[in-house]
């Protein structure tokens, strides 16, 4: 019934991403949207279908009703496949099943989907960055060098080393040492956490791992330090192009802002690596009289009355006259009334910024972002200090103060 | 009471030549990112309308790759669905038939799959009317009525000038029809003009047909409802709210300026609760607004680059606006390419046509310029 499948990737998609405050407080990281059209996710599900891999276990955990929508059937990423395909996968009860613990312990869950298309490779993907990359060259090197194991990393700048799980490599690319987050980094590679695994020796370490019980089950902490230790091949596959962690506002914001621009850094219009997301038939954005917009992405079914600068906007956005978004990232359904000015802010989904509200500072240095959770109805007249996270409760507080 | 749908998509071709010389009427492209069988299939399916043939005629490649396996519309199902219903053409019979161009022609061409449907209803309506309709309230009063069929009109003034373009009917007090002029030229006043949409026993309808196979009558107007005026009960259903047909080229230009610059044509259109238009999605990114670019009073689809001016216009998926280039009052269908410095008045590009750099192209708002097909201007 199934057909062999050379190459299986697996999706981590369950975590929460709490540094980004409320916008995760209802949805998963991976389903935070992102420049106008997308969902964070989509950038994996798209270079996985790009890379010619068609069948995608997503693993979801944490808030899971809106991504489980969002993938769906699959079918905006071509990956509605009979034998294959986009499969979310969440946790479930069984003799020898639990909540996910870990990134390892997922997959060790899911063994039985993967031995399905009884692959020789496995790809390990997280859903949180912004990049687009060929899986298969990965995979082409990772044959090459016969490896058991291939890491991607990223030169970053020795400065920021220190933030990421650093690879020591030798001069042809095998993986001597893996440290995390050292004080001390001995190279600038960063592991993109994106790894390729041969299947059988990948279910090894993970059923061996499972039975240690002071494992956290952690690719990172556990998968990867074991098989080094153990001197499987493993090798660091260098990635160079635009690869941004979204976990954090101002990185989240910053990624949104690098698609603006006449010759963006991430170039969405690029058809020879196609971002693909679920679409929905919504009228085309209407600019009206005495709009003002410039150096801007807007989306289906805006309304745009007033004044919009260096911004990104989702669907179903309303500029109302006179009220002003400047170096913002607007979601789907939110309202900005009359006289309203948004300032270098994260404003979520379906929220109601009332007439003449303030959110946030003018972007210079030294200014804090400000962000406004979804589902908010925010009265007249409303300021929201620079630097503020806004949620429900938050909202109360101010209300009830003011 | 279950219900069918019929809709015929090449019917009026010949009235836009311009837009039809490579696609159906069905599959004209409007409103940045619709065509013009959206409307009809939308309202199909949002009054709950699900098993659905689309008769088309000739150049239909377009039309079948818009509707696909009818999935945008939640037309893709195990029962029913959409169907499209090209000619029935056999290798052994004699295939006069397929020359068909009205509405009845067509009919009799699809008498297999009349004869073959289970639905106890049939409606059936055209792709030139520009329309968000709720079909259930129409259907729920020709079963009330016990009417055989019902008609929609709207009330419009008639003049002998307009009189033509229409057909318009007489009704009493019950509003059973007891008269049809059919493009008449001599009619003033306010009329009920028909909206072509019309709900039929599906029974009826294939004795209609076949009636009309046997006595070799053409027109659903003049044979199937001028005949039966008096000894069916025909009933009008009258609608009052937006409506807009296309019958020409300058109507498609005007209906689409007019939807452009009137917001409330706008919402009864795009923004009726629970009433959406479907059409095929596609995967643009969204539309970059460049530094310089100045934008009003204008309906922009995703995919699109502007850097210049616009203004009072309508750009489809993936339309290019150089620095420096202004279009005003026009109508840019996917992929257009207007370079630095152009200049654009009361001008429709078709798909993928290039205009070069500081060309200048005006139509005037009665008969706007046309660029065909991927022309380089």
């Amino acid at each position: 019934m199934y057909t062999k499948k050379e190459c299986v990737a697996m999706l981590l998609a369950g975590g929460q991403g709490s540094r980004l405050y409320t916008l995760t407080e209802k949805i998963a990281k991976p389903a935070v949207p992102f420049g106008g059209k997308y969902r964070i996710i989509d950038f994996t599900l798209s270079n996985c279908v790009n890379s010619g891999i068609d069948t995608v276990g997503v693993l979801t955990q944490y808030q899971p009703l809106v991504l489980n929508e969002y993938i769906g059937s699959g079918q905006p990423w071509d990956l509605d496949r009979t034998n294959g395909g986009a499969m979310v996968l969440p946790p479930y009860q069984g003799r020898h099943s639990d909540w996910y613990k870990g990134t390892a312990n997922a997959i060790f869950q899911n063994m039985r989907f993967i031995d399905r298309y009884d692959p020789d490779y496995v790809l390990v993907l997280s859903g949180d960055h912004i990049y687009k990359m060929d899986y298969s060259k990965m995979l082409a090197y990772h044959k090459e060098k016969g490896a058991d194991a291939t890491i991607a990393v990223i030169d970053v700048p020795i400065e920021q080393a220190s933030r990421f799980g650093i690879m020591n490599t030798e001069g042809d690319g095998k993986i001597y040492e893996f440290e995390e987050k050292p004080q001390k980094p001995k190279s600038t590679l960063a592991s993109m956490g994106i790894y390729i695994f041969n299947k059988a020796k990948l279910f090894d370490y993970l059923i061996a791992d499972d039975a240690d019980p002071d494992s956290s089950k952690d690719f990172g902490k556990n998968i990867i330090p074991n098989m080094l230790r153990a001197g499987e091949s493993m090798y660091a596959y260098p990635f160079s192009g635009y690869w941004k962690d979204v976990g954090t506002l101002q990185s989240l914001w910053e990624a949104n802002m690098d698609l603006l621009g006449s010759n963006p850094q991430f170039d969405l219009t690029d058809r020879s690596w196609r971002i693909f997301s679920r679409n929905y038939a919504r009228p085309p954005h209407y600019i009206g009289g005495n709009a003002t917009v410039t150096n801007s992405i807007i989306t289906e079914g805006c309304r745009i009355y007033g004044t919009v600068i260096n911004s990104v906007l989702s669907k179903d956005v309303e500029v109302a006259p006179g009220a002003v978004v400047r170096d913002s990232v607007v979601m789907s359904g939110t309202v900005i009334k009359a006289g309203a000015s948004v300032d270098y802010s994260i404003v979520d989904s379906d929220d109601v910024i009332g007439c003449g509200c303030v959110i946030g500072e003018p972007k210079t240095d030294g200014a804090k972002i400000t962000l406004v959770g979804s589902e908010l109805t925010l009265p007249d007249g409303l300021r929201i200090e620079p630097g503020s996270m806004i949620n429900a409760e938050a909202l109360a507080g101010l209300v009830k103060s003011e | 009471m279950s219900t069918a749908g019929i809709i015929f998509a090449n019917l009026h071709d010949s009235y836009i030549p311009e837009l039809t010389r490579q696609r159906s009427m069905g599959s004209i492209p409007f409103m940045c990112r619709y065509r013009l069988i959206d409307f009809a299939l939308s309202n199909m399916v949002n009054s709950k309308i699900f098993n659905i043939g689309v008769i088309a005629h000739y150049n239909y490649y377009s039309l079948m790759d818009h509707i696909g396996t009818g999935k945008d519309w939640d037309l893709a199902r195990r029962t029913g669905g959409v169907q499209i219903l090209p000619p029935n053409v056999t290798a052994y019979a004699y295939n006069h038939e397929l020359t068909y161009n009205t509405r009845l022609e067509a009919l009799k061409n699809n008498i297999y799959n009349i004869d073959r449907m289970e639905d106890d209803l049939v409606l059936m309506c055209e792709c030139d009317s520009i329309v968000n309709i709720d079909l259930r309230d129409i259907i729920s009063r020709h079963t009330a009525s016990g009417a055989d069929m019902t008609i929609v009109t709207r009330r419009v003034p008639v003049t002998p000038q307009n009189a033509k373009r229409h057909i318009i009917f007489d009704s009493n007090r019950d509003g059973r029809i007891t008269d049809i002029y059919i493009n008449p030229t001599d009619i003033t006043g306010n009329k009920d003009v028909s909206m072509n949409i019309i709900v039929i026993g599906r029974k009826l309808l294939g004795t209609l047909v076949h009636d009309a196979m046997t006595h070799n009558y053409t027109s659903f107007n003049r044979d199937i409802i001028g005949r039966n005026i008096s000894n069916k009960n025909i009933m009008l259903y009258r609608w009052d709210g937006y409506y807009a047909d296309i019958l020409s080229f300058e109507d498609y230009f005007a209906v689409s300026m007019d939807i452009v610059s009137d917001p409330s044509h706008r919402d009864s259109l795009f923004s009726v609760k629970n009433r959406p238009i479907f059409t095929k999605v596609r995967n643009s990114p969204p539309t970059f607004y460049g530094d310089a670019s100045e934008v009003r009073n204008s309906l922009i689809a995703d995919g699109c680059k502007i850097e210049g001016t616009v203004e009072n216009s309508i750009l489809f998926r993936g339309v290019t606006v150089g620095r420096g280039a202004v279009v005003k009052n026009s109508i840019l269908f996917q992929g257009a390419q207007v370079m630095d410095s152009a200049q654009l008045n009361c001008v429709v590009s078709d798909k993928n046509a290039v205009v070069r750099s500081r060309d200048v192209l005006s139509g005037c708002e009665i008969e706007p310029y046309y660029i065909p097909k991927g022309k380089l201007v």
